[in-house]
């Protein structure tokens, strides 16, 4: 909504309020102010003038100038040479009876050159025109940066008087407010200054209009009845159509104040019937509609025409006034006579019965329409107007009687139409006034704030509700039919509320005892997990959730997909954001390859859900942890000699980190294939029958598909949800510390290649019992000295007893038990 | 020196002295000591004299060359410890360090921003015994607008675009539908929460807008609350937030959940309120909407309007930590850009 604040003014007295303040107070009450333009603030109070012209005379060497004297207020009237178009026709008239009231502008001015394209600025110097000197101007619309009409000097419909800066007749200021889905009654000049008056404690003034006197001969068309009829079809979707006739209208440009206005309004002139209805919808918020009358007797066939409101039928189309012929579905509400669609109700008119130069009487419509019908007819045929606009929004009923009095009033003064007496008015569904009780102390209740009933009564009554005290207590609110907002005791206090002030009510804190607290341990451990992880090394990522099938197909080395298992969008913005994700590794994967555009190294995590389609219901959502790990093992670094690269080790040793924040031990790594991942290098975790998930190196073909290079990517893919499952809210039990020293040994084996380290570890700790304190496996060898097929691991080994020095006998029988043991159950020996 | 001394003893321990000084490191001071005090050295063959002396002088001169050798021994021992000093000092020298090279640190991961704004929330909400509450991505109409009183071709839902995956299933548009859940589940018990999570809006992504970002909302619910305790619950919040000095104002707004309707707005970080571009030159930047739970929204969690109030509030995470850094792009948040995301603390 563009506010023009010289028309809001014709409303209300804003003396005292500044316009930053007023801004300030109508954003704080829900009008939120976007931004404030100013029209000719840069004007020079002493160099542009009110100007009356008293006489032309030609321009004794030029045909096509003319000498202007313009009074500005000092005496002698100065004398201007021009060649304005618009008064090259009065050069013969001598002094003029009328003087012409111009804006005048004196040497030394700064104005904008209205021969250039765009917007030049220059300053205004005095010089010989065809031999007679001039100094000074008579200013066309570009000129003063009004418009970039340049097309002739811009005449003034004012009072003011000679030599009165011009920046007092003709400055405004337009602001524009970002008006929320409830504010329908705020988009109208009339409800500005309504609100405004609430706002500032002050009357404003906008008495209704009422239709100028009928004229014009009687007999046929004595009466609007006589000349149209109206047929609602359609009551759910029109409660209210109301016609009138204006005759003998002549069509033309507006004045140029009120084009200027509805120009300042965002609205473009068109000519003064049209303009009419569309200055009249700016100021009172009922969309109006003028056909050309003469068009829809002629399509009548001389007939009285019959306008039928109804539903498109089906194959029904029409062409509207921007001349595009539009397909019409059946839930689209139509104007209508017997010959076809006239109108798309309440969103734009048709081409047909447009209003031209040669139109001479005009049947006006004044509607209230469904909201809901309107927006949505207006989105289907892509169509915003300012009719639409208004509509989608919500217009009372009521209001058709204001705005076609006062379209009719304006084509009256600016058109010299006739008002024919009396109207059309199909009302089917009057809505019955809507009164809301406001309970005694609910304002403290819900507000908390005792507010004194006189503020109280005087808030709505600003507004406009009818208050009544009821005997119970409390007050009875009847709300004023400009309003369809308003329906509960809430809605009030939403009004008192924000007319008193925000700012004025109090801050408290909750009194109330705290509600029951309860662990969350879904939260603890989703953020333990990424407090692990980051401990670990790994940067958290976040991906968009919405992903493409095909491309997340790109996770399996079939590239199988089956679109049934995503839940799909029904209006995706494009394929790439199609489908809720299946896997967390697809954003992964992506940010991976775009990172290694800059860098050759990335360790991301991700923690969050994936999305499973279960037909007819709502998905299944469960939450997962995603790891990648790719390139060097360290960051570049003056200190790092030798480099390798992360490999599957160090996704589990992330995982592993991830585990033991958690507090979940015992967990069982086993070989394992997955679609994604390496078939030889991939790892099933779990704990007892609880499966966590996987951790592998990429296949090289999934790794191929996301163009990762060809060094290993190591992911990971694990279940938040098991885990959270097996993580252990409290601290580890205590071990007490031996005072006795530890007794250090390495073992050496040499196994087949295929012989686990877990199960090596598993033979050692059963063999060695509960002297052997910690074990380490510190070297892993394939090569000559191990033997085709076998391999060396290398174990340090701590025995410590808690209670006693331990013998060398003690930890040499240890050691011959765990070689024995591994012999016979590994065929491992010790490597000499 | 005793003036007695033997001219003999006193040259040759002269002698021995000018040598001295000449050894330069400590293999020379071995050898120096080898040939004036070792077992063949000057001083001690002069010992081997007293054998031709006459037996008056043995004494005199013997003690005299004791006297010498105590001496250049100590003199001997004060030029080892110099020598010694000087070699440890070269040493030292020697493994000098260039201090400005950079430490050496263990490879460290980072907190996604918006992880790390989503905790402090919890955390200034948690010391006001507000506690976490999850729901699901994926909605219902119902519960993600007709509970919360947004009927359908509301105008209302223009202003969220909506990915729909079909007529009644769709992705959360805000946090909102968590309300629906956490109160049916706790009526008529008293409720305060925070709920976090991802919101879709159907959009182009560009500088300004995403498809997907994080809100948290809050909502209490008890008998007796106010739209002052909302006030105060907020102030406290942005205080902490966001800073004891920054004024906080709220403004009458709309929506359809709440009744009363306001946007709070904060004084513009970047600027102090002086007014700037990311502030859109009003001082103000707008961090969050809230208002008094609608009556409707009440009734459709299990509870009487009549008798329980209750507020309701919620804000963008990105959006709030776009306007605290100064990030003039969101699509950094997902685009997952190391480059981005290394710059938090």
């Amino acid at each position: 909504m563009r506010v023009v604040m010289s028309w809001l003014e014709e409303y209300i007295d804003l003396s005292g309020v500044g316009l930053p303040e007023l801004c300030e107070r109508w954003t704080l009450a829900g009008l939120e102010v976007e931004r404030v333009e100013h029209v000719g603030d840069w004007w020079d109070r002493e160099r542009l003038l009110v100007g009356a012209i008293v006489r032309v005379e030609p321009h004794p060497n030029a045909d096509r100038l003319v000498l202007a004297y313009v009074d500005h207020g000092a005496g002698t009237p100065h004398r201007v040479v021009t060649g304005a178009p618009n008064l090259l026709s009065l050069r013969h008239e001598g002094d003029l009876p009328r003087p012409l009231k111009v804006a005048f502008a004196r040497e030394g001015a700064e104005l904008f050159d209205g021969h250039q394209e765009g917007w030049v600025k220059t300053r205004l110097k005095g010089r010989a025109v065809r031999g007679i000197p001039s100094d000074a101007m008579v200013c066309s619309e570009k000129e003063l940066g009004l418009s970039d009409d340049h097309s002739g000097i811009l005449v003034l419909d004012t009072d003011a008087a000679p030599g009165v800066p011009l920046a007092d007749v003709l400055a405004d200021a337009v602001v524009e407010m970002d008006l929320t889905a409830n504010l329908a009654r705020a988009m109208n000049m009339v409800g500005i200054a309504r609100e405004t008056a609430a706002i500032l404690d002050r009357p404003y003034r906008a008495p209704a209009p009422v239709p100028p006197p009928a004229t014009g001969p009687a007999g046929p068309g004595g009466d609007a009845a006589e000349l149209v009829d109206v047929v609602i079809e359609a009551p759910d979707l029109c409660p209210r159509y109301t016609a009138r006739v204006v005759r003998h209208v002549t069509v033309g440009p507006s004045p140029g104040r009120l084009a200027r206005r509805l120009r300042l309004a965002g609205m473009r002139p068109i000519n003064n019937v049209v303009d009419a209805t569309n200055y009249a919808m700016l100021e009172w918020g009922e969309p109006l509609h003028a056909f050309d009358y003469g068009r829809l007797q002629e399509r009548a066939g001389s007939a009285r025409p019959r306008i039928t409101v109804r539903r498109a039928r089906a194959g029904e189309r029409m062409v509207t006034l921007d001349l595009v012929d539009r397909a019409l579905d059946e839930e689209t509400l139509l104007i209508c006579d017997d010959a076809g669609p006239l109108a798309i109700a309440g969103v734009m008119g048709g081409r047909d019965s447009e209003v031209t130069a040669a139109t001479t009487d005009v049947l006006l419509e004044a509607a209230a329409f469904d909201f809901i019908s309107i927006r949505r007819t207006s989105r289907v045929q892509k169509l915003p107007s300012e009719s639409a606009a208004r509509f989608g929004r919500g217009v009372h009923p009521a209001l058709t009687e204001a705005g076609s009095a006062r379209a009719c009033g304006l084509l009256h003064d600016m058109a010299g139409g006739a008002t024919v007496a009396g109207s059309v008015d199909a009302y089917p569904r009057p809505p019955a006034p809507v009164t809301v009780t406001l309970p005694p102390g609910e304002i403290e209740r819900v507000l908390g704030v005792s507010l004194p009933p006189d503020r109280v009564r005087a808030v709505l009554e600003r507004l406009e509700f009818t208050v009544e005290p009821r005997a119970a207590g409390g007050l009875e609110v009847t709300v004023p039919p400009h309003r369809m907002d308003v329906a509960l005791a809430a809605d009030l206090l939403e009004e008192i509320a924000r007319v008193h002030g925000y700012d004025r009510l109090p801050s408290t804190l909750l009194a109330g005892g705290l509600p029951v607290q309860r662990d969350n341990e879904r939260l603890r451990v989703e953020e333990a997990a990424r407090d692990a992880l980051v401990l670990a090394g790994l940067h958290e990522v976040i991906s968009y959730r919405l992903v493409s099938a095909e491309r997340e197909a790109g996770l399996d080395r079939e590239h199988h997909v089956d679109p049934s298992q995503y839940v799909t969008l029904a209006n995706p913005i494009s394929p790439e954001r199609a489908s809720l994700r299946r896997s967390i590794l697809t954003g992964l994967l992506e940010a991976v390859a775009g990172n290694l555009r800059f860098t050759d190294r990335a360790a991301l995590f991700e923690v969050g859900p994936v999305f499973h389609a279960r037909p007819d219901a709502l998905p299944h959502e469960p939450r997962r942890v995603g790891m990648v790990l790719t390139g060097p093992h360290a960051e570049r670094s003056w200190r790092v000699d030798a480099t390798r690269h992360l490999d599957f080790y160090d996704a589990k040793g992330a995982v592993e980190t991830l585990l033991e924040r958690l507090g979940i031990r015992g967990a069982q790594w086993r070989p394992d294939r997955h679609a994604s991942m390496h078939p030889a290098r991939t790892a099933r975790v779990q704990v007892g029958e609880t499966a966590i998930g996987h951790v592998g190196e990429l296949h090289p073909r999934v790794r191929e598909h996301w163009d990762l290079g060809d060094r290993p990517v190591a992911v990971a893919d694990l279940d938040l949800e098991a885990l959270q499952s097996l993580a252990t809210g409290g601290e580890a039990a205590f071990v007490p510390l031996s005072p006795y020293p530890p007794s250090r040994q390495d073992l050496a084996l040499i196994v087949d290649d295929g012989v686990p380290a877990a199960d090596v570890e598993t033979v050692i700790r059963e063999a060695a019992g509960p002297l052997l304190a910690d074990l380490e496996l510190f070297d892993v060898y394939r090569g000559p000295q191990a033997g085709p097929g076998r391999k060396s691991l290398a174990w340090s080994l701590t025995f410590q007893a808690p209670d006693r020095t331990l013998e060398s006998e003690q930890t040499e029988a240890a050691r011959e038990r765990i070689v024995g043991a591994l012999r016979a159950r590994l065929g491992a020996e010790p490597r000499a | 020196m005793e003036p007695d001394e033997s001219p003999v003893v006193n040259e040759a321990r002269q002698l021995a002295e000018a040598s001295l000084r000449e050894a330069g490191d400590l293999a020379a001071l071995e050898r120096w000591h080898a040939a004036e005090l070792g077992r063949s050295g000057r001083i001690t063959l002069l010992l081997r004299r007293i054998g031709g002396l006459p037996a008056d002088e043995r004494p005199v001169f013997g003690a005299s060359v004791n006297r010498a050798k105590t001496w250049l021994e100590a003199a001997h021992g004060a030029r080892l410890e110099e020598l010694r000093e000087a070699a440890l000092a070269a040493q030292l020298a020697d493994q000098a360090i260039d201090v400005t090279l950079p430490g050496t640190r263990p490879p460290r991961g980072r907190l996604h921003p918006s992880t790390l704004i989503l905790r402090r929330v919890y955390a200034v909400f948690a010391d006001m015994g507000f506690q976490v509450y999850q729901s699901r991505d994926v909605e219902t109409d119902a519960f993600n607008f007709e509970l919360l009183n947004i009927p359908r071709h509301h105008p209302a839902r223009d202003m969220q675009d909506t990915f729909y995956i079909d007529d009644d299933r769709l992705l959360r548009t805000h946090t909102s539908p968590g309300q629906i859940h956490a109160m049916r589940q706790y009526a008529p018990e008293p409720i305060r929460i925070i709920l976090p999570g991802m919101c879709y809006r159907r959009e182009q992504i560009t500088a300004r807008s995403e498809i997907q970002f994080h809100q948290v909302e809050g909502l209490a619910v008890d008998r007796g609350i106010t739209m002052a305790d909302l006030k105060g619950t907020i102030e406290s919040f942005a205080r902490r937030m966001f800073g004891a000095q920054r004024a906080v104002r709220f403004r009458a707004s709309y929506f359809p959940f709440t009744e009363p309707s306001a946007e709070v707005d904060v004084e513009c970080f970047l600027c102090d309120g002086r007014g700037c571009r990311v502030c859109k030159h009003t001082g103000w930047l707008e961090i969050m909407g809230c208002g008094m739970v609608h009556p409707v929204v009440l009734t459709n969690g299990g509870y009487d309007p009549a008798v329980f109030s209750g507020f309701a509030f919620g804000g963008g995470i990105e959006r709030t930590a776009m306007q605290q850094r100064g990030i003039t792009d969101i699509r950094h948040f997902w685009a997952n850009d190391l480059r981005f995301l290394a710059q938090s603390q």
